[in-house]
C-alpha cells in the first residue's frame, strides 16, 4: 500500500474509515490512521466536505466565473492581489491562469444581485485589478468528477456464470 | 410453455444426442428462486459493475451517426487487427500477423467454440482443470470431443498440476484447455507451472487453447501469456476479449490469435455462421485498445480494493478462502456449515437474500465452495458480509 493510494481513495470517498481503507488495501488500521493523521497535520489533506446538489434541496445558489485582469506587482507578482481576492468568502475558487486574463474566480452568492455587488463593490475596485468579465453559471452538470443528474442505470442479470 | 417431446411421432429423436449429452444445469431451482425475489444482493454475476468507459461508447455512437453499419471483413476490421497486433506485442511480446493470425469474434465465447470446432474430431480428448467455466466442457462436447477433467484443489491454490495432466494423456489427447486467471476460483497459474504444462504439451504434441479473458485483471502478480512461453506460440490458440477489462460484456467482442492454419480454419466456420463480429462493437474495441489504459488501471485498482476487503471479510467470518490473484471472484469454502454448496446457496438466498453461485455449477470438484463476485459496490459487499456472517453463525 502506498500513501498515495490512501489519498486517492479518500479523494473519491471522504467517508471511508481507516478500518475500511485498511481492509481494502491489506494494511493495518494503525498504519492507515497514522498516514491520515500525518497528512491532516501537514495539510496534505485539507478538508473533508460533501458535494451538494443545491437544486435538490430547493435552495437557490448563484455562481459566476469571473475573469480578472490584474497588473502584477514588483516582488510579489500576482500573489498579493490574488490573496486579497481569495480571502473573501464569496470567492469560492481562485486560479492563476495563462491566456487572455490572469485570475479565474468562481464567486458564489444567494442571488445574482449579491454576486454582482461583490464583483462591483469588492473585487473590481481592488488596486491592481484592471478589469473583470463575469459569466453567470446557468447550470452545473458536473463538478469534481461527479455528474449531478446521473441518468445511467445498471441492469445486470442477477446470475451470470 | 410448449414442451417438446423427446421423440417425433415416428419415433425419431428430436434433439441431437450431442446436445442431449450436455448435462442440464443442476442449479435451475436456484435460478428460479432468485428470479422470484426482490432486494437481493447478488454476488452471482460474472461481469464488471462498471459501464463501458465513455470514450468507447462515444466512438461507437459516432460510428453509427456516420453510418458505419455494414459488414466488415470476415476476419474483422483491418485497423482493429493491426491495433490488436500492436497491443499483443506490447503486452505479451508476441507478434501476430494482422493479416492472417488474428480473428475478431463475437466475444471470447465464439472464439472458444471456433477453436474447438476447427481442431477437434469425434473422440478427441481435451484436457482441462476444474472447477472451470461452464462452457469449457460443453464446447468440447458440442465438437464431438471428450472433455477430460482434472480436479484442482484449494490446497494447491487451484493450480493444475502438470504431472496429473501427463497422467491423463492418451493416444486420443488433442489439446489442453487452460483458463487462467480462472473463473470461478480467481486462481492465476504461476509461470513455473505454465512452463511444466508447456513441456507436457510439447512432448505429447498437444495444442493449447488458452482463454485469457481475465488477463488484465490480476493483482500483485504478472500475467504470463501462454503463447509467450518458449515454443508455445506455434501450438497455442490465444483466446481473448474486451468484456472484462474494458467492461464491455454486452458488446460481445473478442478475438483469437494463433497459427495461420488454425485461424484460417476457424475463419471458415466463422464466415459460414457469423459473417463478422458486429461492426459497432469492433469500432468500440478499436477505441478501447487505442485509448483506455487509464480507465482499465483505475478499474483494476478498484477491484483490488474490493478483493482484499471481501476476502478478509470472508476469513473474519471463519470461512476458509483461497486468495484469488485474478478475475473478480472469491471462492470460499463453506464446509464448516455442514451444507453442500447448493443447499448453502439456496438457503443463503432464502434466509439472507444474498445470491452466490454454488461451486458445483463449475464441476463436481466445486462441491463445498460458492463463487462470489466482488465486482459490486463496497457498501453492498459490506452488507453481504454482514448477512453471510449472520447465516454462517446460525448454521455452523
Amino acid at each position: 500500500m502506498s500513501n498515495k493510494e490512501i489519498f486517492r481513495m479518500l479523494e473519491k470517498d471522504a467517508k471511508l474509515t481507516p478500518e475500511q481503507i485498511a481492509a481494502m488495501t491489506g494494511s493495518s488500521v494503525a498504519e492507515v490512521s497514522h498516514v491520515i493523521k500525518q497528512a491532516e497535520d501537514d495539510r496534505a489533506i485539507i478538508k473533508y466536505k460533501a458535494l451538494i446538489n443545491w437544486d435538490k434541496v430547493g435552495n437557490e445558489h448563484v455562481w459566476a466565473l469571473v475573469e480578472v485582469k490584474i497588473t502584477p506587482q514588483r516582488e510579489v507578482g500576482f500573489d498579493a492581489i490574488a490573496e486579497r481576492i481569495y480571502k473573501f468568502d464569496e470567492a469560492r475558487t481562485v486560479y492563476l491562469m495563462s491566456g487572455t486574463y490572469d485570475l479565474a474566480v468562481v464567486v458564489e452568492g444567494r442571488t445574482m444581485r449579491e454576486v454582482a455587488e461583490f464583483v462591483t463593490h469588492k473585487l473590481a475596485p481592488i488596486e491592481g485589478v484592471t478589469g473583470t468579465v463575469s459569466h453567470f453559471v446557468l447550470r452545473r452538470y458536473k463538478e469534481d468528477g461527479e455528474i449531478f443528474d446521473a441518468k445511467e442505470e445498471s441492469k445486470r442479470q442477477a446470475v451470470i456464470l | 410453455m410448449t414442451t417438446i417431446r423427446p421423440v417425433s411421432p415416428s419415433g425419431k429423436p428430436i434433439i441431437s444426442q450431442r446436445v442431449n449429452s450436455i448435462a442440464p444445469s443442476g442449479i435451475r431451482k436456484f435460478f428460479d428462486l432468485l428470479a422470484s425475489m426482490k432486494d437481493v444482493i447478488s454476488l452471482g454475476v460474472g461481469e464488471p459493475d462498471y459501464t463501458t468507459p465513455w470514450n468507447i461508447r462515444e466512438a461507437a455512437i459516432y460510428s453509427l451517426e456516420r453510418g458505419r453499419t455494414m459488414y466488415t471483413s470476415n476476419l474483422g476490421m483491418p485497423e482493429l487487427r493491426r491495433e490488436l497486433s500492436r497491443h499483443l506485442e506490447q503486452r505479451c511480446g508476441l507478434h501476430y500477423d494482422p493479416d492472417d493470425e488474428l480473428l475478431i469474434t463475437v466475444g471470447v465465447s465464439e472464439a472458444l467454440d471456433l477453436a474447438m470446432r476447427a481442431t477437434i474430431d469425434p473422440g478427441d480428448e481435451v484436457i482441462m482443470g476444474a472447477p472451470c467455466y461452464v462452457a469449457y466442457p460443453a464446447s468440447v462436447i458440442l465438437s464431438s470431443g471428450t472433455p477430460v477433467i482434472i480436479p484442482t484443489y484449494e490446497s494447491d491454490c487451484f493450480e493444475i498440476d502438470s504431472s496429473k495432466v501427463e497422467a491423463t494423456v492418451t493416444a486420443n489427447s488433442k489439446a489442453i484447455l487452460s483458463g487462467y486467471p480462472a473463473n470461478p476460483t480467481g486462481a492465476v497459474l504461476p509461470r513455473e507451472k505454465m512452463l511444466q504444462i508447456a513441456d507436457v504439451a510439447r512432448r505429447h504434441d498437444l495444442l493449447v487453447m488458452s482463454d485469457e479473458i481475465y488477463s488484465q485483471l490480476v493483482y500483485g502478480i504478472e500475467h504470463t501469456c501462454f503463447a509467450s512461453l518458449p515454443g508455445m506460440q506455434e501450438r497455442t490458440i490465444l483466446l481473448g476479449g474486451f468484456s472484462k477489462a474494458y467492461a464491455m460484456t454486452g458488446w460481445r467482442i473478442g478475438y483469437a490469435a494463433g497459427p495461420r492454419e488454425i485461424i484460417a480454419a476457424m475463419t471458415k466456420i466463422h464466415q459460414h455462421t457469423i459473417m463478422c463480429a458486429p461492426t459497432m462493437a469492433q469500432i468500440a474495441a478499436l477505441e478501447a485498445l487505442r485509448d483506455s489504459s487509464g480507465s482499465v488501471e483505475e478499474m483494476v485498482a478498484d477491484y483490488n480494493h474490493r478483493r482484499q476487503m471481501f476476502v478478509k471479510g470472508l476469513r473474519d467470518i471463519g470461512l476458509s478462502c483461497f486468495e484469488p490473484k485474478g478475475a473478480f471472484y472469491a471462492f470460499p469454502n463453506i464446509s464448516i456449515t455442514g451444507m453442500n454448496s447448493e443447499t448453502f446457496a439456496e438457503k443463503l438466498l432464502a434466509e439472507e437474500k444474498v445470491a452466490a453461485v454454488p461451486g458445483t455449477a463449475f464441476g463436481e470438484c466445486g462441491e463445498d465452495y460458492v463463487r462470489c463476485c466482488y465486482a459490486t459496490s463496497v457498501p453492498e459487499l459490506e452488507e453481504a458480509l454482514v448477512r453471510i456472517k449472520h447465516f454462517v453463525d446460525k448454521h455452523r
